[in-house]
């Protein structure tokens, strides 16, 4: 386990530096300077990049950033005037992971049940339904879903408000669009799992002891068909991540989402780099955090990592 | 041998068909273009002259969905195509070849993998300028990657069966027993993988152009509808609806598929 946490959080670090490295250098790399505004003379420009140090050599600003980032300062908002980085990032964080936190729950929650229930259904039309909605609940878009919702239940109905975030009822729409997809995701890994685990030898031996088909299905085939879930967890905040983009954008959620794409929009580019770091180190790290935990629940995954490879 | 009943491949090739044809023949033959304004008729709903009604220029919105929808089919097959065709290189060489050079090249897939590929695409678009060659540069920085560690994973259990092994004997090159010998054994995941990638990339090219850093305006993808029809969301909805059902027609058409082609190829390994 210590081998292959080593190597885990190797690979991580790795990641982190490739993923600021990149950012870096494509954002420097981007078209106009963040001061041309039409109204400001060349001159102006010129002295505005001087005093951000856009005028040093792209080393001697890499080692600039990258030392500014090892203290946790990820700079100056080159639109908002005297706003750091850090501060909008602080602000917004909390708003977008509120939002992915509801959407983790209701897509474990709900995926969990319809796979289930597509699983042990003995309703043939059930099973068809359940099976075309999972279909059409990875089909359809997270910005789609988003604006359908706006427009049924905010725009036609009335039910739900659609601006802001500031009570439950705020809470409704965006979670469910940002849901849709990962039921769909979770409720078909646990209907493949659970079917194939429920004709394991297991269930049959807890079956002749005398148990309940529910006890065996929650205490024992659940418990293993949830480890492919908890590995979908690196993906889904990746998802949720970029999904918020779309979602906070359509229902004007003030998040890292919207942020990201406003600061898209304005050029700015130190925001740019910090939200591009900051919300792909948050995947790194839950990428990291369930290998490690699933390591750590199935020591099959463990092994297969650190076998020797095959070959000659 | 009997033949299984495949509804989802059947239903979804179809459906798939059906789509492509329009996108291709209704440009051609409607007396509309895409970009022909006509102020008379603004705003106006679904009739027999404009099937899906006009937008806000008073032009035709059919024309202009089908129109949008080719850009969408080019970046998914453009896409899924170079992904699919890099992936199957990395993959059989890293899995061929094994040891040192499959330990690295599949780690520097992992680092990949590991950081949100739309983070990256953005970037890119952002660097390149808006258009649909950045899109897909920005799809195939990381869009390889799962279709690589199929390929690998399938040549691995593939290539130390006998009939390779009387393949290397024989002195065949190495590159003739992967193209000629191993890669159409393992063809099934792989096709089966390729149907997910289509979906993915017309996802991220329809996102982009929702965001207003994919494809701009003048030039229309269905992205780029919803984007114009979004303001008028509250006057004239159908503007969104129209556009928005062909695109998800076209991901559920390729998921049935995908989903078909994974019922014909499970079978198959159950075997």
């Amino acid at each position: 386990m210590a081998v292959y946490t080593m190597k885990r959080i190797t690979v991580g670090m790795i990641s982190l530096f490739v993923l600021v490295t990149v950012t870096f250098f494509l954002t420097r790399m981007m078209p106009g300077s963040p001061f041309e505004d039409g109204n400001v003379s060349a001159s102006v420009t010129e002295a505005m990049e001087e005093e951000y140090g856009l005028r040093d050599s792209p080393v001697k600003q890499y080692r600039t950033y990258m030392t500014n980032l090892l203290k946790g300062r990820l700079g100056v908002s080159y639109k908002q005037q005297g706003v750091t980085v850090e501060s909008i990032i602080g602000n917004a964080a909390p708003v977008t992971a509120s939002l992915g936190a509801a959407a983790v729950i209701t897509a474990a929650v709900a995926g969990t049940g319809l796979g289930v229930w597509r699983a042990v259904s003995k309703k043939k039309t059930v099973r068809i339904l359940l099976s075309g909605g999972t279909l059409l609940g990875a089909g359809i878009p997270n910005f789609v879903a988003a604006l359908l919702l706006l427009l049924v239940f905010g725009v036609t109905l009335k039910w739900f408000p659609v601006t802001g975030l500031f009570t439950p009822a705020h809470y409704v729409l965006p979670v469910l669009s940002l849901s849709f997809y990962p039921t769909a995701v979770v409720a078909e890994m646990i209907y493949n799992t659970f079917a194939e685990e429920m004709k394991k030898e297991y269930v049959v031996l807890a079956r002749a002891k005398g148990m309940g088909f529910w006890q065996i299905a929650v205490f024992h085939v659940l418990k293993n068909a949830w480890i492919p879930v908890l590995n979908y967890l690196g993906p889904l905040s990746a998802f949720l991540l970029t999904g918020s983009f779309a979602v906070e954008s359509i229902f004007n959620i003030p998040g890292l989402g919207r942020e990201f794409v406003s600061s898209v929009m304005n050029r700015d580019y130190t925001l740019i780099m910090g939200l591009t770091i900051f919300m792909g180190s948050v995947v790194i790290g839950v990428n990291l955090f369930t290998d490690l935990l699933c390591a750590w629940l199935d020591p099959r995954v463990r092994n297969s990592y650190l076998e020797k490879r095959w070959g000659d | 041998m009997k033949k299984k009943k495949n509804p989802c491949l059947l239903y979804g090739a179809a459906l798939l068909l059906l789509w492509i044809a329009a996108a291709l023949l209704v440009p051609e033959l409607s007396p509309y273009t895409y970009t022909g304004i006509n102020a008379d008729i603004r705003n106006q709903g679904s009739s027999c002259l404009h099937l899906f009604g006009t937008d806000k220029f008073g032009r035709d919105i059919f024309v202009r969905v089908w129109y949008a929808a080719r850009i969408s089919l080019l970046v998914g097959v453009t896409g899924a195509g170079i992904n699919a065709a890099f992936g199957l290189l990395y993959g059989s060489i890293s899995g061929y070849v094994g040891g040192k050079a499959d330990f690295l090249l599949m780690r520097i897939a992992d680092i990949l993998a590991s950081i949100p590929s739309l983070l990256y695409v953005i970037l890119i678009t952002l660097v390149m300028g808006a258009g649909v060659e950045s899109i897909i540069a920005g799809i195939c920085v990381a869009g390889w990657v799962d279709m690589a560690r199929i390929v690998r994973g399938e040549i691995i259990r593939e290539k130390g069966k006998a009939y390779i092994r009387a393949a290397q004997m024989e002195g065949i090159r190495p590159l003739r027993i992967l193209f000629v010998h191993l890669l159409p054994n393992v063809a099934g995941p792989i096709l089966v993988n390729l149907t997910f990638l289509v979906p993915q990339a017309v996802f991220t090219e329809a996102f982009l152009s929702f965001l207003g850093v994919g494809i701009a305006p003048p030039s229309a993808s269905l992205g780029v509808l919803i984007q114009e029809a979004k303001s008028q969301i509250q006057l004239y909805p159908y503007q969104m609806l129209y556009p928005m059902c062909i695109l998800c027609l076209l991901i559920l058409a390729l998921r049935l598929f995908g989903r078909g082609l994974e019922n014909v190829y499970g079978e198959k390994t159950e075997r």
